[in-house]
């Protein structure tokens, strides 16, 4: 059984199926790319692994428990994280304080009322958030506005935020969108890295076929809302389905 | 020091002198001149106003400055705890310690539940229902619980809760041997006693009451800058940033926001509790929204989420309060007097609007003013003028300001 394990998802907004019937088994350690056309569900069938939304029927299960019912926050303490399309990060705090808060939620909890000690005293938190700024090359910019980062830059921010929760599984949504060629080469770098020193397995929805297929071990391909086809790499290039329904129509563009 | 940075305890020591020799500086003019009474600010009933108001906006910069939820129903909390301690005062004597304790204790259940409702919606949402909250409030303390007929009279309605010869005062005296009402003491040093200095021309007074609530003052502008420092602090700034982020860092927003209003409402039912102990008496109007959009107006003129901001907020609030309303158009003449006698009653004319009655409008005005060039309140102010000293060009600094507020993409 797989880390991640989806079953019979339906999703409806009013009259349209945006999901119907997903199944979906992401196995420990593995990278796993789901893609598919604009509108295919991508994005709906992650906002429901992460609790912002609920589906209509079916169940997600992660590690075996039941993810459904519950808060965005009480999914991430299980060992969820999440990665936004656009770098979601706190831009009015400095780099290290960004990198403090993970790192704060991952020992004290969802909510602590530690209001009269220095934060800045805590040598645990510090170092753990020195460490990490250092493990994404960005000790340099630690007392930096994190909202003056580059696009790229606040990306890396917040990739190693996740990580800094040490986090089980990771979910990247369009990691790379709308970034130069030299940010997004960067950025599949980083995750390769992070896929080869890490204990973690990586869920990533892409556009990018350049990115998928020099990350993914495995891809699953949707379209209208269900699951076309799940294979490796290679046999999905070849796929006359997907062709049909999605490399097809970049190739005679 | 005291687990403070170097930088902070600083700060908090200028405070402290600020506070401690508060009646010399806000008397730089000879008692008897007219300047001295136009522009003096050192008499206890005033400095009172300046350290209470302070406690007030300092709580309410720990709400708003820091999550950036604007509660327009501050106000509320501030009369729920003028009610609290003139009860005290009533039932159980006139030691003010008892008072205080109490208003922030009711002020804490008060804030607890309206903000555990209002604060199921955020932006201007939730200001709406504070604000409805302090109304109703209002109302109730106006009308409904102060019905002086009825058996069950809270509030006393429109005449204000105050001290009455009757009052039972368990632990101390109903009246004193004279016949009078007693007045408000911590342990026996009653509030309104003052020690007056005469140095030449100068009178200076030192008011029992006022210092207890510059001590008061300072310790909640300690507490203060230990919330700003601690991870407490850095999770409500970043409810401010970006409450998607936290949500998907495994944090729940939702206890921060409420641990911070109620913190606030305590603040705020302190500065009302202290109102009362130094004038043991609460009406309604110090819960109308009026009063709820006067802590808003102190917290942004000071610079808000800064530290000091809130106190100077206050000070420049309640000053010039006090010194317009109290220029009238026979002060106007005295000043215009030197001009021609048409071009004099033209001018009286033209301010005549702006003081006295209509301090309103000049404060309007200020505010107008420091809001358009002045963002960041008088704080902002203070750091322009102090990069203006040093060398560092205006330019430069604006354009740091600028690329705080527009990121590079």
């Amino acid at each position: 059984m797989g880390i991640l394990e989806v079953k019979n998802v339906n999703k409806r907004f009013g009259g349209l199926q945006a999901l119907g019937d997903v199944n979906l088994s992401i196995a420990e350690h593995s990278v796993h790319a789901i893609i598919g056309p604009n509108g295919a569900g991508k994005s709906t069938l992650l906002n429901c692994l992460v609790g912002k939304l609920m589906p209509d029927t079916g169940s997600v299960l992660f590690d075996g428990q039941s993810v459904l019912g519950r808060k965005p926050y009480q999914i991430n303490q299980m060992g969820i994280s999440r990665v936004f399309q656009t770098p979601e990060i706190f831009g009015d705090l400095s780099v290290l304080e960004n990198m403090m808060i993970p790192c704060f939620a991952k020992r004290d909890g969802s909510f602590g009322l530690n209001a009269m000690t220095n934060m800045l005293k805590d040598r645990e938190i510090v170092e753990r958030a020195e460490h990490m700024l250092e493990e994404m090359n960005m000790a340099d910019k630690r007392h930096m506005h994190s909202a003056s980062l580059s696009r790229g830059d606040k990306r890396r921010l917040e990739i190693g935020m996740c990580l800094s929760q040490e986090p089980r599984l990771l979910l990247l949504d369009e990691p790379t969108a709308g970034m130069a060629r030299a940010d997004t080469n960067n950025t599949i770098d980083l995750l390769k890295q992070i896929r080869d020193q890490r204990d973690i397995t990586i869920v990533i929805i892409e556009h990018d076929m350049h990115v998928v297929f020099s990350l993914a071990e495995r891809i699953t391909v949707l379209a209208q809302g269900t699951p076309l086809v799940e294979d490796t790499p290679d046999k999905i290039k070849g796929h006359p389905k997907v062709r049909e329904a999605y490399l097809g129509e970049t190739q005679a563009a | 020091m005291l687990g403070l940075t170097k930088k902070d305890f600083t700060l908090f020591v200028v405070v402290i002198v600020m506070v401690a020799l508060a009646p010399f500086l806000l008397n730089p003019f000879p008692q008897g001149s007219s300047l001295a009474q136009m522009f003096n600010a050192g008499y206890p009933d005033l400095m009172q106003r300046f350290v209470i108001f302070g406690i007030l906006v300092i709580g309410f910069n720990i709400l708003f400055g820091l999550t950036g939820y604007l509660s327009f129903g501050h106000a509320a909390f501030l009369g729920v705890g003028s009610y609290s301690a003139v009860w005290m005062f009533k039932l159980l004597g006139m030691n003010v310690i008892p008072g205080i304790l109490l208003s922030m204790v009711v002020a804490g259940i008060f804030a607890l539940a309206i903000g555990y409702v209002s604060l199921r919606r955020s932006g201007i949402y939730f200001s709406i229902l504070t604000l409805a909250f302090a109304q109703m409030s209002y109302n109730l303390a106006y009308s409904v619980l102060g019905n002086p007929s009825s058996n069950f009279n809270l509030t006393n309605g429109e005449t204000g809760l105050q001290l009455l010869l009757t009052d039972p005062r368990i632990l101390g005296q109903s009246t004193t041997p004279d016949g009078s009402l007693p007045v408000t003491n911590f342990f026996g040093i009653a509030m309104r006693d003052s020690y007056e200095l005469r140095l030449g021309d100068w009178l200076f007074t030192f008011n029992a009451g006022y210092y207890l609530c510059g001590i008061i003052m300072l310790i909640s502008f300690y507490i203060s800058i230990r919330i700003f420092r601690s991870p407490f602090g850095m999770m409500l700034r970043a409810v401010k940033s970006n409450q998607q982020r936290m949500n998907y860092t495994g944090l729940n927003t939702k206890p921060y926001t409420l641990a911070a209003f109620v913190i606030s409402g305590v603040y705020a039912g302190l500065a009302g509790g202290l109102l009362s102990s130094m004038d043991p008496l609460a009406g309604a109007e110090r819960m109308h929204w009026t009063a709820s959009g006067e802590i808003v107006i102190m917290a942004i003129l000071g610079g808000v989420g800064t530290l000091i901001g809130p106190i100077l907020g206050a000070g420049f609030n309640e000053y010039f309060k006090n010194i317009l309303s109290k220029i009238n158009d026979s002060v106007l003449h005295q000043w215009l007097g030197f001009l021609p006698d048409g071009i004099e009653d033209f001018l009286v004319t033209i301010i005549h609007p702006f003081v006295g009655k209509g301090w309103h409008l000049t404060l309007g005005l200020l505010f107008m003013i420091v809001i358009i060039f002045l963002p960041g309140g008088l704080v902002e102010g203070g750091k322009r003028l102090g990069g203006m000293i040093t060398g560092r060009t205006r330019r430069s600094a604006k354009a740091e300001a600028k690329q705080r507020n527009h990121p590079a993409e």
